[in-house]
């Protein structure tokens, strides 16, 4: 653990020991209930983070996972007589369960995944309610509790709930710290950023999405176990409501919903004021109020309280930067060992876009060690042979394959796991992470594989290579098109690739940045790296490529060394137009 | 195994439900399509639209059609008052689903403030009305709003598709920049449309005041089912909005009849979530 970690998990113990011991000394009772009120708001709060704010998915559903727990824990005590405590179990995997169907559902849809999953979560909440009301888990009037036994952890039942609430809310802080500073957590921040480019940079962001919402409607599952306890009468109507997802979601994004911390700041700021407003009339005041404050929070200060206090603490006492790096600049040419070069090869490859076929039987290889040029006009179906082969879209038909491995049906991430990186032609860092940042995620989840701490001394020298040390811990919007470019390089170079496919990195470059990149491709190359690179820049293809090909309307016209292959009759009339004069 | 009468009966309430469902959908399905707004209070505007004329039929004793006169203009300035805040504070697509959220809660605490949670029922002489056809009845205002459902559908597709200003908001949802770069001024149609969807939704309202029970509490009863018909009929696609509106009408209606009432607020959910595992391309 990071001395970070350590203080953090410290500083929660010692809240642990300090709260349980001022209700074993004997709180009021009154104070034990708003109390446990807050803890559990923060519990919620704080695990509805670590998916929704996290990864940038808005959940409405949090309702109906801590309703899943509450009837979970309703009906197994009191229809089945099982104990108290290990129902919180079966309410948390219950909720889990129920998270991950949701989520297996609509994460694999591709265009509008965020807003589909905001509504489907909403809708969750109440088809819940429609099956608990007509089936015998409620039946319409609601289930007692008051009968089932509360046990004994202190003298008061309301004790008892006080320290329960108290240990979930402090363990769901801990697990949003843990998961904000573990590869799940760096993974979710680039999904909140940039999916596409997440999964393209090896992070498998079906599997960790699914994971990080599970554990989130778990936590809110055993928080409704609890607090079936606490209210001891479950109905539909109260269970159901709007009001969690509302509090929820508010208490979050005041907080920051991006940092483990927030949530648990905003919970308590809400969760005490919301004590101003109960009963009747003033109940129903009080959500309008609640809702009003969520929607001038989102207008005006969307990334919420810490983190912008953070902010205000950093620019006025700004932390010790990281020592740079040694002004040396680093050698590319170690191969690793046992990882053999492998040829990347691409075997009548199909893809269609509605009517518009982008590629009709494309077949090239790149061998080890070989720069091959991929060149031809516009809407010639290069960006799409790149994005087909890095896993972004799937291919129609056709076999592509790393040396004995095939590439084609596999997910981007696996791809990028195996050794083949890319650039975009427009940049497209992640945009809340510092250019540090932004390689050290591509040397975590690459072929690379570092860990943490190894990802950033990679990173670093990454930066140095591209010239672009100076520039570590700057914010991709405080970067030039020149920096973003050389951004690319670096982060696609840190996945330690055995193949690079880049995408007009020369494109918008001044000629005297043109000659730097080229350099670096020499070099990147002489690091034992295979490159395929599609430019319409011809002075840099002529220097560069070993090989060229030639490809116009999706088919590949023609194919050699440089100079040939442009001076091939099909390719001078692509270029410059049929000449009519016999 | 219900008889042929019934089986018949539940098509067309079914057809006729699904009018109203198709008219909620068709400004839901404009705005999110065209203006890239997820508009969540879309749903409490038509509460509040049939708040009203209940409130204008029963204490002032306002004739439906005159109230729905009224909120036609009123809900077009509401429609251009809720996209000056959008356009003020640039709210994107996914902010917007937060906001709107919060303004549907705040709207149903009027509502409720106002008119207590209690179900409210606004009796008409047109409740009643009916035609017979054979062994059918078909209730004269369901048939009414269906009717206006399908002609302002209709209506839409042909604004859409016909006029400077429907292909203007197409050219500006597919691409901004350069539907700009062509001089279409996005500001002004992003308005217009804002207008006219919260309009829809004050004359769904209307519909609705007429021929249902009336509680706060609806507005998230539609949210399901309404959205998984925008999503059904395509976004941005009035007439995809009726036809799917229609198709969840009588598959609810049908389930109704066949099963149990109580399953039939799980039917759109169920045929949402078909459409999403079978063909998740499709969205």
């Amino acid at each position: 653990m990071s001395p970070a970690g350590r203080r953090v998990a410290a500083a929660l113990a010692a809240a642990g020991i300090g709260l349980g011991a001022l209700a074993a000394a004997g709180l009021p009772a009154f104070y034990e209930s708003f109390l446990y009120l807050i803890f559990s708001w923060i519990a919620l709060a704080t695990s509805w983070a670590i998916f929704s704010g996290y990864a940038g998915y808005f959940s409405f559903g949090h309702g109906a996972f801590f309703g899943a727990g509450m009837y979970t824990t309703a009906t197994l005590t009191t229809a089945l007589d099982v104990p108290f405590l290990p129902t919180l179990l079966a309410a948390g995997g219950l909720a889990a369960l129920l998270g991950a169907g949701v989520g297996a559902v609509v994460f694999r849809v591709k265009r509008l995944r965020g807003e589909l999953f905001a509504l489907l979560t909403l809708a969750v909440t109440f088809v819940l309610a429609t099956i608990v009301l007509n089936t015998r888990i409620d039946g319409g009037p609601g289930v007692y509790l008051s009968a089932v036994p509360m046990p004994g952890l202190l003298a008061s039942p309301t004790g008892t709930l006080y320290l329960l609430g108290l240990g979930l809310a402090l363990a769901t802080v801990g697990a949003a710290y843990a998961v904000a500073h573990s590869r799940l957590g760096l993974g979710l921040f680039a999904i909140h950023d940039d999916e596409d480019v997440a999964e393209v940079e090896g992070v498998p962001t079906f599997r960790y999405k699914l994971a990080a919402f599970a554990l989130s409607a778990g936590i809110a599952g055993v928080a409704g176990g609890i607090h079936a306890m606490y209210v001891s009468y479950v109905t539909v109507g109260e269970t159901f409501s709007i009001t969690v997802p509302l509090y929820v979601v508010l208490m979050s994004v005041l907080g920051g919903a991006r940092h483990w911390l927030g949530p648990a700041v905003g919970a308590t700021l809400i969760g005490a004021s919301l004590f101003a407003f109960t009963g009747g009339q003033q109940a129903i005041l009080g959500r309008a109020v609640v809702a009003l404050a969520l929607i001038l929070v989102i207008l005006l200060l969307p990334e919420g309280v810490v983190p912008a206090a953070l902010r205000r603490w950093r620019a006025w006492r700004p932390a010790a930067r990281e020592a740079p790096a040694s002004a040396t600049p680093a050698l590319v040419s170690d191969r690793q060992p046992g990882r053999e070069a492998a040829a990347l090869e691409c075997h009548d490859v199909w893809k269609a876009f509605g009517g518009i076929q982008a590629l009709r039987g494309v077949s090239l290889q790149v061998a080890p060690g070989e720069i091959v040029g991929l060149v031809g006009p516009n809407g010639s179906g290069k960006t799409t042979l790149i994005n087909v082969a890095s896993g972004h879209y799937a291919a129609d038909r056709g076999r592509i394959a790393l040396g004995a491995v095939t590439l084609a049906g596999r997910p981007a991430h696996a791809i990028a796991g195996l050794g083949v990186s890319r650039t975009y032609q427009i940049p497209r860092p992640f945009a809340h992470f510092t250019a540090l940042e932004n390689v050290a995620l591509a040397a975590t989840f690459g072929a690379a594989r570092c860990s943490p701490p190894q990802a950033r001394a990679e990173a670093r020298r990454w930066l140095e290579f591209t010239g672009l040390g100076r520039r570590a811990t700057a914010l991709p919007h405080e970067l030039n098109l020149h920096e973003r470019k050389f951004l690319e390089l670096a982060r696609a170079l840190a996945g330690r690739p055995r193949v690079i496919l880049l995408d007009e990195v020369l494109s918008g470059l001044n000629p005297a940045e043109v000659a730097g990149a080229i350099r670096l491709i020499r070099q990147i190359h002489a690091g034992g790296v295979a490159i395929l690179f599609v430019e319409h820049l011809m002075r840099a293809v002529l220097e560069l490529a070993h090989r060229v090909v030639v490809l116009n309307e999706g088919e590949v016209i023609a194919e050699g060394r440089p100079h040939e292959a442009m001076r091939a009759p099909r390719v001078v009339e692509v270029y410059l137009g049929r000449t009519h004069v016999a | 195994m219900p008889s042929l009468t019934l089986l018949g009966q539940a098509l067309v309430s079914g057809l006729l439900a699904g009018g109203i469902y198709g008219l909620l959908a068709l400004g839901l399905s404009l705005s999110w399509g065209l203006l890239r707004l997820v508009n969540l209070a879309h749903f409490a505007l038509a509460l509040l639209g049939a708040y009203l004329t209940y409130q204008l039929g029963t204490a002032y004793h306002l004739s439906p059609w005159l109230a729905a006169a009224a909120i036609v203009p009123l809900f077009f300035l509401l429609g251009l008052g809720l996209h000056a805040v959008f356009t003020y504070f640039r709210v994107t697509e996914f902010t917007s689903l937060l906001v709107t959220f919060g303004l549907t809660v705040i709207l149903e605490s009027l509502i409720q403030w106002f008119w207590t949670a209690d179900y409210r029922r606004y009796e008409t002489p047109y409740a009643t009305a009916s035609a017979r056809v054979g062994p059918l009845f078909i209730p004269a205002l369901e048939l009414l709003a269906c009717l206006t459902a399908a002609v302002l559908s209709l209506a839409t597709w042909a604004w859409l598709r016909f006029t400077y200003v429907g292909k203007a908001l197409r050219a500006s949802a597919e691409d901004p920049a350069m539907a700009a770069a062509f001089g279409v001024n996005h500001r002004v149609q992003g308005f217009l449309l804002s207008g006219v969807s919260a309009t829809y939704a004050g004359i769904a309202g209307a519909f609705i005041a007429l021929i249902s029970t009336l509680a706060p509490s609806q507005i998230w009863a539609w949210v399901g089912v309404v959205f998984a018909v925008v999503i059904i009929g395509g976004l941005a696609n009035p007439v995809g909005a009726l036809l799917a509106g229609l198709l969840i009408g009588v598959s609810e209606s049908v389930t109704m009849a066949v099963v149990t009432p109580a399953w039939a607020p799980l039917v759109a959910f169920s045929v949402l979530i078909l459409i999403l595992v079978a063909r998740p391309e499709r969205v």
